[in-house]
């Protein structure tokens, strides 16, 4: 029996599936269930894609799987079984060793999950002899090269010397992973571990990860909320709601063809690389754990509600031999996302006197990030900014915004100097041009309520006051689809969603012409980003002019009418959307089509 | 405006800490206050015989003058307490606002400001209060002065602190690039982000207070004899510490209660703010 054989076929084991979960429930205090009714199982080798958005409960369930539940949360029911073995029955000693050498788990933020104080050499060894001390240091040793070159690391005494954090975000994933290979595990649970990624460095990690499980007969659990992402990666796909398994199916079956209308709604919402068409946002927001309406738990938001749904929850059942579907009223035909019907009017935009413009903008910091960037931005276009992290695209942002350090050439701005430095430029200049941060989180401040943050810049550059400018305020919530309830409320009891919402507002209340959006809608779920990215739209019909910085080319199809590709601080290719994303020149600009997931 | 202020008191007396530590400062505060009405005879009225053991008329006994000690322990209270609130009250208006100067800026200011807490932290606390009041008096106010300076360069280490992080934060920036002026930046935007480790650190700087001033009456650059003083006290009866206990516990006592409540206090106060920019569950 040759090698490969050897991988290939599987010893005999009595039962197949590798994990049986039956009717896992996870509590909140005051009996608030966050997870009910988890019932499924895996096989060796398979890979399981679970998705769902924010407040699903994905992450409840896949650090359940380790019989671990967040502070507060506990698992008050059900049964997890990994090869056999029942895990919520084991504690202290036993379920210690069970995590690791039974089963894997792999953190989302590779930067702040390996210890920075280990060298990788120590990180594994200690990892090894945490829980298999049978092993001599020969064998151990051996075992560590093995899964370094696995999992596509060098494996030279050099490289098991260095530190986290002279690794590139990239490599210390594949770290994270070669933790959790090195101990054989039965099963391994990844929590969005791609999500920090470029996509380069993404559709690298899903690859070695999709080899890793077929060849070594590891079964995998891969959260995300994104399904584009999951696509060439997994075998089944489970989708999540509220803390229920809404639909289960292979993944071809799923993405051809979904049953539950919250997949359907998902789907539609992913913009696709490929071509442009309406982003359709799933209308309203998910239930919080404990405020689940009677009945079905998505069918406030469902377009296909019929009176049953809100009396009866519905169970999983089968549709098919492959799909299992929680819905009185599933889907039945295949899912065709139309392009875009209307074709939007051909702007000649370099014709047209341009609202910003950049030449040759040089920055450094300890080393160099933009090298000698020009620019046009006509009046009413939406430019984007394409790039990897480390392009340089959020330091040109900066800049344009009068917010980069060290920055040096010139900028115009409708045709007059624009200074570098915001302190230097007047009020016009200031309130036309405004910034939208990437982390909604962060960028309202925690201690005022909507209405302080909203009406501070109407006293500061208009001297609206009091009546006048509640009025604005009111007016402005409006106009981002908020309600006006919102304005006495302080941004921790807004969703992420509806915190970008009021930082677009802020923007918006200050009369701008020119906004300037830096990834946005990155921390946002799909079907929020939809809608933002509809209201962007909106905007832009209103006369507004847009520079959009992304890495995801998908939302580039989706929103901008050109496109600016920059690699490493410098431009490497420019133009109508269309074009440069069917028939990309520059070589950079086809390895990130390439690695951009895609819904086809 | 109004409602929101209110909801603020509501969440600190929420927490069952603040709400103990209110009551337990407040009894203190209040037995300094009303002490002098309720004191049986005048703090310094002299008797009984020194070191008299507890009877009746006195239930706490005669100190080293015969005075009655009950009297003047409720006679005692409010010079220790207003000094230390005083004191503590400038420490952190000026420590905060320089603190915030030098976090926001971080170019010279920065440094220099730094370099100047970093100089007067060198000295310790006593000994430079020891300093200035041995070269310029015992006024109450120059007291307090110097027990504010004392207490100053380590509110600006934490103001500065607790602000570099608040300034990197991306509203921080949005107010810069509207061109907010920067008082309104600084006290509107970055100071109620930072007033919880303030508020928990002007707790300390309480009790600290009331143990410096005690200890410098104790070392006899406080509050001048006759007067009474817990501080004071302390140091006046010490020899007779074997004899007559009373006249050194008691003041002793209260100022431990009163720093316990003040801690507890800023300990609820603190846990309660935390929670503001907390996102829900």
């Amino acid at each position: 029996m040759n090698a490969i054989a050897g991988i290939e076929s599987r010893p005999p084991v009595l039962s197949n599936h590798v994990l049986q979960v039956r009717d896992l429930r996870v509590e909140l205090p005051g009996q608030i269930d966050v997870l009910s009714g988890v019932t499924f199982s895996l096989e060796r080798g398979e890979i399981l894609g679970l998705v769902g958005e924010s407040g699903s409960g994905k992450t409840t369930l896949a650090t359940a799987l380790l019989a671990h539940a967040r502070r507060g949360a506990r698992i008050v029911g059900g049964q997890v079984e990994v090869s056999g073995r029942s895990l919520l029955a084991l504690a202290g000693e036993e379920l210690r060793r069970a995590r690791g050498s039974l089963i894997g788990y792999v953190a989302q933020d590779p930067a702040t999950a390996l210890n920075p104080a280990l060298r990788i050499g120590s990180l594994l060894r200690e990892t090894l002899s945490a829980h298999q001390v049978e092993l001599d240091s020969a064998a151990q040793q051996q075992r560590i090269v093995e899964t370094l070159r696995d999992v596509g690391l060098p494996d030279d005494a050099e490289f098991l010397r260095r530190f986290p954090h002279q690794l590139s975000g990239g490599q210390q994933q594949r770290v994270m992973l070669a933790l959790a290979f090195v101990l054989r595990p039965a099963l391994i649970v990844l929590d969005e571990p791609t999500t920090a990624l470029d996509v380069t460095t993404q559709a690298h990690i899903l690859v070695t990860l999709r080899r890793l499980c077929k060849s070594l007969g590891v079964a995998a659990v891969y959260v995300s909320h994104d399904l584009a992402v999951v696509k060439d990666l997994v075998d089944r796909v489970m989708v999540m709601y509220a803390g229920r398994i809404v639909e289960v199916a292979q993944r071809e079956v799923l993405f051809r063809q979904p049953g539950h209308p919250y997949t359907w709604g998902l789907l539609a919402a992913i913009p696709d690389v490929a071509q442009r068409r309406d982003l359709e946002a799933i209308a309203g927001y998910a239930p919080a754990p404990g405020e689940r309406p009677q009945g079905c738990a998505f069918a406030p938001r469902c377009p296909r509600r019929v009176a049953a749904c809100s009396v009866l929850e519905p169970q999983l059942q089968d549709l098919s031999s492959t799909q299992r579907v929680a819905c009185l009223v599933p889907h039945f035909q295949a899912l065709e996302l139309l392009g875009q019907a209307c074709v939007l009017p051909v702007i000649e935009t370099l014709a047209r006197a341009p609202l910003l413009e950049i030449r040759e903008l040089n920055m450094a910091y300890d080393r160099q990030v933009l090298f000698d960037v020009s620019l046009r931005v006509a009046a009413g276009e939406c430019l984007a900014l394409v790039g990897e992290s480390g392009s340089g695209k959020t330091s040109l942002a900066r800049a344009v915004a009068g917010l980069g350090e060290n920055a040096e050439g010139q900028l115009r701005y409708a045709g007059m100097p624009l200074s570098l430095a915001s302190r230097k430029r007047d009020g016009a200049q200031r309130h036309q041009i405004q910034y939208i941060f990437q982390n909604p989180y962060r960028a309202l401040n925690p201690r005022q309520t909507v209405y302080q943050t909203l009406s501070a810049p109407l006293e500061h550059f208009f001297n609206i006051k009091g009546a006048a400018a509640r009025e604005r305020v009111e007016a402005v919530l409006k106009r981002v689809s908020l309600p006006t309830s919102v304005a006495g409320l302080y941004p921790h009891s807004l969703s992420g969603g509806e915190r970008q919402r009021v930082a677009i507002a802020r923007a918006l209340v200050c009369e701008p012409k020119l906004l300037i959006c830096d990834e946005i809608t990155s921390a946002l779920d799909v079907s929020v980003q939809a809608s933002t990215l509809a209201l962007l739209r909106q905007l832009q019909g209103e006369g507004l002019t847009l520079l959009f910085v992304t890495h995801d080319l998908g939302v580039v199809r989706a929103i901008a009418d050109r496109v600016l590709v920059l690699k490493l601080g410098r431009v490497v290719e420019q133009g109508a959307v269309d074009q440069v994303l069917d028939l990309p020149q520059a070589a950079y600009t086809r390895t990130l089509l390439e690695n951009s997931p895609t819904l086809r | 405006m109004t409602d929101s202020r209110y909801s603020r008191w509501q969440l600190w007396l929420a927490q069952s800490q603040s709400r103990k530590g209110a009551l337990i400062t407040l009894a203190v505060v209040a037995l300094a206050l009303l002490g002098p009405w309720l004191a049986p005879h005048s703090p310094t009225q002299m008797l009984g015989s020194v070191y008299g053991a507890p009877v009746g008329a006195a239930v706490l006994g005669y100190d080293f003058l015969g005075h009655d000690v009950l009297s003047r322990l409720l006679s005692g209270g409010v010079s220790v307490l207003w000094m230390s609130v005083a004191a503590a009250s400038i420490a952190l208006f000026t420590g905060s606002t320089l603190g915030l100067l030098a976090g926001f800026s971080r170019r010279r200011l920065d440094q220099l400001i730094t370099w100047l807490a970093d100089v007067s932290l060198a000295f310790p606390d006593l000994i430079l209060v020891l300093l200035i009041v041995s070269m310029l008096g015992r006024a109450p106010w120059l007291i307090v002065l110097t027990v504010a300076i004392a207490f100053t360069p380590g509110v600006i280490r934490l103001a500065r602190g607790s602000a570099v992080t608040v300034a990197g934060q991306e509203f921080v920036e949005a107010a810069q690039m509207m061109g907010y002026p920067r008082r309104r930046i600084l006290f509107k935007e970055i100071l109620p982000n930072i007033l919880t480790p303030l508020l928990v650190h002007f707790g300390n700087m309480l009790t600290w207070g009331v143990g410096m001033l005690s200890g410098l009456s104790y070392l006899g650059y406080g509050v001048a004899p006759p007067t009474a003083d817990w501080g004071l006290m302390i140091n006046e009866n010490q020899a007779g510490l074997l004899v007559q206990p009373w006249a050194v516990l008691a003041p002793a006592i209260l100022i431990g209660i009163f720093a316990y409540g003040t801690n507890i206090l800023a300990e609820g106060i603190g846990r309660s703010r935390s929670r503001i920019g907390e996102k829900q569950p």
